[in-house]
């Protein structure tokens, strides 16, 4: 299987000193020599691919830079400082983090954080400029075998979003068991992974997402989303992928070090 | 259709028609209850733009939705349709709970000329201190709580009738704080959607949390406290 480095900016926190001593300190550990000192992984937050004006005038430029600039950092710098404290957690990708403190539905503190840190790195993938129009080929395949038409589609998505009680997300997952593409909503910060589906797309509907933009209309949202933002160009990669590897799909860089048995996917931009 | 009045304080209650009449039983249905102030009169504590949507667009799609799932239940009860009785429970406690409310919170806010901010006396102000040690104490505890609730809710003063004493509580989404306790009563709500602050303080629920106490209506959360200790 082949495996590639994931090219994106990331934000350090440069200001820390710790991450490049982590680096030497990672590589003794695996050699076995011990050291004393503690060692700390961090994530970084990954800039959306686009520009933050790029999904303008259907998500604006403003809500992105508190969206993704005050909100979508928050919660990594609130990550890292949890991890910083922790021994326990340390090393693992953010597959496995989200559904490590998961904890089979007793979700530990640092859950919300690495879970919408998660949430919001896939959705603004889940979008690009000029997005929306239909899926093509293969996708379109498998969305008319398991929902009858495209448009029965659509109508599932938007229903399941507007129906949304409180904060929350809407997902197009891969169900592994059943073999099957599936509309899920979930509550809060909660993923899909953590019971094993494979998202292929998401939609963020906490009010902040689009209430500087759109108000309380939320169905004037969505439509904007799926007839302008939604990226079939990203879902059909994910899906691709899916179906050729059958493994997880590994999504945030691990920034404590290279692991060569880890997947990258590679996104076109 | 909301009308406010801007030259006399309107006393705010939940609105009830009464729609059709079947068999032997009305279905009451509910209206957006006026605010007894004008939108902008609790600035700049909480912008007008806010209280406009908030009162016109949210409260009042509560009780379009209540309204609807009401007339739903009405029907499936008098045709026996246990399962739709049982589905719509979701959509009732919902929309109810929005109404329910977001008509209490309208009461527990006041323009600063009006009273707005200033401390209990009384009973409540005596029971704060016991209870809590001091207002600022009580607070502050309601400002933490209310930034810690994760996702959408409401945090509250209510008053344990049975245990006769003051608590601090959060509900999720629209829960009403009666799915706390059937003995615990609302003295104070506030409303910690993200609709309720993001338009005027984007991401920073804690500054919304700490400017409204200016506006917070002491003698409302009073009336209640003297009526349902007595």
């Amino acid at each position: 299987m082949a495996c590639h480095l994931l090219l994106t900016d990331f934000t350090l926190p440069l200001k820390s000193p710790k991450l490049s001593h982590s680096r030497q300190q990672r590589k003794g550990r695996s050699n076995g020599s011990r050291k004393v000192s503690t060692t700390v992984a961090y994530y970084g937050l990954k800039t959306p691919p686009y520009n933050l004006d790029g999904l303008e005038p259907y998500m604006s430029k403003r809500a992105l830079e508190v969206h993704w600039g005050v909100r979508h950092r928050g919660f990594v710098e609130d990550l890292n400082r949890q991890l910083r404290k922790s021994d326990i957690l340390y090393g693992y990708t953010m597959d496995e983090l989200v559904k490590t403190t998961f904890n089979n539905g007793n979700p530990l503190p640092e859950f919300n954080n690495v879970a919408e840190a998660w949430n919001h790195d896939f959705f603004w993938e889940s979008m690009q400029p000029g997005g929306g129009d239909m899926p093509k080929l293969g996708l379109l395949g498998q969305i008319e075998k398991d929902f009858g038409s495209f448009t029965n589609f659509r109508e599932k998505f938007v229903e399941t979003a507007l129906s949304l009680f409180g904060s929350g997300w809407v997902w197009l997952v891969l169900k592994r068991q059943d073999k099957r593409l599936a509309v899920v909503k979930t509550s809060n910060s909660i993923n899909p992974i953590v019971w094993e589906g494979i998202p292929i797309l998401n939609l963020d509907m906490w009010e902040h997402a689009y209430y500087l933009d759109y108000k309380n209309d939320k169905a004037k949202y969505v439509s904007m989303f799926m007839n302008h933002l939604v990226s079939w160009n990203a879902a059909t990669d994910l899906l691709e992928t899916c179906k050729l590897t059958a493994t997880r799909i590994c999504r945030a860089p691990y920034l404590g070090g290279f692991e060569p048995d880890i997947c990258f996917i590679e996104r076109y931009r | 259709m909301a009308v406010r009045s801007l030259a006399t304080r309107k006393t705010l209650t939940l609105g009830l028609n009464s729609t059709r009449l079947t068999q032997s039983r009305a279905l009451q249905t509910f209206s957006l209850p006026d605010l007894p102030y004008d939108y902008g009169a609790l600035e700049p504590a909480i912008s007008g733009e806010i209280m406009q949507l908030h009162h016109q667009k949210h409260h009042q799609t509560y009780i379009t939705n209540y309204n609807k799932a009401l007339e739903q239940l009405h029907e499936a009860i008098q045709k026996g349709d246990s399962s739709t009785v049982v589905k719509l429970q979701s959509a009732i406690k919902f929309n109810g709970g929005g109404h329910i409310n977001h008509s209490i919170f309208w009461n527990n806010l006041s323009p600063i000329r009006e009273g707005g901010g200033e401390p209990p006396k009384g009973s409540l102000g005596w029971a704060i201190d016991t209870n809590f040690g001091s207002l600022e104490t009580l607070i502050q505890k309601i400002s933490a709580e209310g930034a810690a609730v994760q996702g959408s809710g409401w945090v509250w003063l209510g008053l344990d009738k049975e245990l006769k004493k003051l608590v601090v509580e959060t509900t999720a989404n629209q829960d009403p704080l009666v799915t706390k306790g059937a003995h615990v009563v609302p003295l104070l709500g506030i409303d910690v959607w993200e609709h309720a602050y993001y338009l005027q303080y984007k991401n920073a629920r804690p500054d919304y949390l700490k400017n409204i106490w200016k506006v917070i209506n002491w003698n409302y959360a009073s009336g209640v406290y003297e009526k349902e200790s007595a």
